[in-house]
């Protein structure tokens, strides 16, 4: 019963995936009608607010944004052959890196070199966090899993200090550094189209969805398309192979897990550089864990990744329109769906499986039979 | 240093350390047979969230706890049937479940309560009250004892017994008897268990069985006997902390406790030093709470780390267990 099964290539990579979505979504239409709202009506609405307006549109597009980053984050670690649960930990770490260059550098130069400046430090502040669980990792043995969960929670505790006695405004009531100075702010999409004669409604979409798509493209060039990409996925696909080959894995355990905090650490130039202006607790809220979810039923490469995380700046758009419209739904709802989403496509991924090989033989044997 | 003070710290610490205890004990119960459980935060707020929603609607504490107990194993039961009967990643189940309980407990609490997901406060009848006040209040008159014993260790709610008895409970079960064997055996070589006849799924499924419990006992605490009602993510990372102390004391139930008893008094500690300035030879400046509040997890990641003893996971912690032929 619980032996792998084989299935043709077009199943295993289209068919199940939807299967287990379809699951998941049928399990949250329960949990919807069980507290007295009808599904479909919900997913009517959902899509309008998603997609419905340009305004609306916009706010999808920047909640994928953060997705796609943290995404590509779980996603290369995966290729490396590691669980790396610390992108929650690891935007933190890059949003503290981008917020200290921008009071830095700000008020010295132009946007021209101040952004650029505020990207690498949040790569380099994000890949930092994430080396530490890294080298303890290739060096002393200790799960990656637990360590970044840990750095997770040290994490919020170290930038909740720096916020509280170093860091803060000492004019503002609130917990947040002082704003940025204009340099330091990432131009927003209106801007940038209104520049182009398009007339788009002001909303927190950023320059940064470029910056995602970029991003999306050089994961899938450095994965499949280079040599280093091809040693790291050798190594996260037989560790001793790899090595016997001639790779050292250690370097490669160090490299996933850099690249990985680097692409997490990228939240902090769509939530803080594009948006907020100023560095906050809690700008990450769950975007990391989110990034787990958008990577598994991406299958873990970009392209799956970049509609993964589509389909969930969707539902976080749309489930915030929701609970304007509909009262009684919370937009946990879509916390919710995203737990079913890991729960099936994730953790019960294979379940579906010997069910369509079944379905497969069925409907092979006519055309075998023909053959015969 | 004060007496009174010292008896409220014991008393706090235990207190604190309760839901950390009976959750970290969960974790031992599973991960010695071979199940990684990363889903302790939540499987104890879905059972928080059913204490207290049960509570609110009848009024009884006994359905309140039934309901907080039935939660925990149900989800303990989908952890299995995707990881035990199904070859599921466990890693990955737990950080489903964790988020399958963030956002159901809310929904449900918003549409049934309408409070914002909180539920209604708990009357005193569907609450724990405290035990052995009597034996506190005799013992007021007497010096030191009367502080640290009577303030400290009695008046608490029965699961702060429940889970320090529950110590002993499963480690008598892990190391003195032959099914303790047996779990312990199917987290370190599951073949062998196997070939000895016995059942691999069933040793596993057990163990999550208890596990569940656990998690329900953890989850009803928080409601039943520390907050008067549910609150959105009330369980705010006990459950990894948990995790953690279970690492810390090296997968074993007693060492567990003593991390959870450690943890538990960091935080307590980190409560009262709110806003307390250093002393001056320390510089003076205000208290950094937040790094006792992060010392649990750092201590962890450095034992893991190796460089203060060795903590080592059972070996078939993780892995799926494939019956061959």
């Amino acid at each position: 019963m619980s032996q792998p099964v084989e299935l043709p290539r077009w199943m295993d990579v289209g068919l199940l995936p939807l299967v287990n979505l379809a699951l998941a979504l049928a399990v949250a239409a329960i949990v919807v009608a069980v507290v007295g709202l009808n599904p479909l009506q919900v997913l009517t609405l959902l899509a309008k607010g998603a997609f419905g307006s340009a305004a609306g549109l916009s706010y999808t597009l920047y909640y994928a944004t953060t997705f796609v980053f943290t995404g590509l984050a779980v996603a290369v670690a995966f290729h490396g052959g590691l669980f790396n649960i610390g992108g929650e930990g690891q935007a933190m770490l890059g949003g503290l890196g981008c917020s200290l260059m921008a009071l830095w550098a700000g008020p010295h130069a132009g946007p021209a070199l101040v952004l650029p400046l505020m990207v690498a430090a949040a790569m380099v502040f994000g890949a930092a966090w994430a080396a530490v669980p890294g080298a303890l990792q290739a060096w002393r043995g200790s799960h990656v899993v637990i360590t970044t969960i840990m750095f997770n929670f040290i994490a919020s505790a170290l930038l909740a200090w720096l916020l509280v006695n170093v860091l803060k405004d000492p004019g503002s009531m609130s917990v947040e550094t002082a704003a940025f100075p204009e340099s330091a702010h990432l131009p927003g999409m209106h801007q940038l189209l209104g520049a182009l004669g398009i007339d788009w409604p002001r909303t927190p979409l950023n320059l940064s969805l470029l910056l995602a798509v970029a991003a999306a493209v050089l994961v899938q060039l450095f994965l499949w398309r280079s040599r280093a990409g091809y040693e790291l996925r050798a190594v996260g696909f037989s560790p001793d192979a790899a090595h016997y080959g001639g790779i050292r894995p250690r370097g490669q355990v160090m490299l996933a897990m850099g690249l990985s905090g680097a692409l997490a650490g990228l939240v902090g130039i769509n939530e803080l550089a594009g948006v907020q202006h100023r560095l906050l607790l809690d700008f990450v809220v769950g975007a990391g864990f989110t990034g787990i979810a958008v990577s598994l039923i991406g299958r873990n490469h970009p392209v799956g990744i970049v509609l993964a995380a589509l389909l969930f700046g969707a539902l976080f758009q749309g489930g915030a329109e929701l609970a304007f419209e509909i009262p009684g739904f919370s937009r946990d709802m879509v916390t919710t769906l995203q737990g079913l989403i890991v729960l099936f496509s994730g953790a019960m991924a294979q379940v579906a499986a010997p069910a369509l090989a079944q379905l497969h033989r069925v409907l092979a044997r006519p055309a075998g039979a023909a053959h015969g | 240093m004060d007496e009174a003070l010292i008896g409220g710290l014991i008393a706090s610490t235990l207190r604190v350390s309760t839901p950390l205890i009976l959750c970290a004990l969960a974790a031992v119960l599973s991960e010695r047979s071979g199940v990684i459980d990363l889903g302790l935060e939540g499987k104890m707020l879905l059972s928080a969230f059913a204490a207290g929603a049960t509570g609110a609607l009848t009024g009884s504490l006994g359905l309140a706890l039934l309901a907080a107990l039935v939660v925990g194993f149900a989800l303990s039961m989908v952890h299995g049937y995707a990881c035990v009967s199904h070859t599921g990643d466990q890693v990955v189940l737990g950080m489903a479940l964790t988020m399958i309980a963030a956002g159901l407990s809310v929904v449900l609490g918003i549409a049934w309560f309408k409070q914002g997901g909180q539920t209604p406060p708990l009357s005193d009848a569907v609450r724990l009250g405290p035990w052995f006040t009597g034996a506190g209040e005799a013992l007021k008159g007497v010096p030191v004892v009367g502080a640290v014993v009577g303030g400290g260790l009695l008046g608490h709610n029965p699961l702060v017994y429940a889970a320090l008895l529950l110590v002993p409970g499963v480690w008598w079960l892990l190391y003195r008897t032959r099914a303790g064997l047996r779990l312990r055996a199917t987290g370190e070589n599951p073949a062998m268990v196997d070939a000895a006849g016995l059942s691999v799924k069933g040793l596993r499924y057990a163990a999550l069985a208890g596990n569940g419990l656990l998690c329900g006992l953890a989850g009803s605490t928080l409601v039943l006997a520390q907050n008067a009602n549910f609150v959105p993510n009330m369980t705010a990372g006990r459950g990894y902390m948990a995790l953690a102390a279970m690492i810390f004391g090296k997968w074993h139930p007693v060492g567990a406790l003593w991390a959870c008893l450690l943890f538990g008094f960091l935080d307590a500690v980190a409560i009262r030093l709110q806003g307390v300035a250093l002393p001056a030879a320390l510089g003076g400046g205000a208290v950094p709470v937040q790094a006792i509040q992060a010392l649990p997890y750092v201590l962890t990641v450095v034992l893991l780390a190796g460089f203060i003893g060795r903590s080592r996971a059972p070996a078939a912690l993780g892995v799926p267990y494939i019956k061959t032929r």
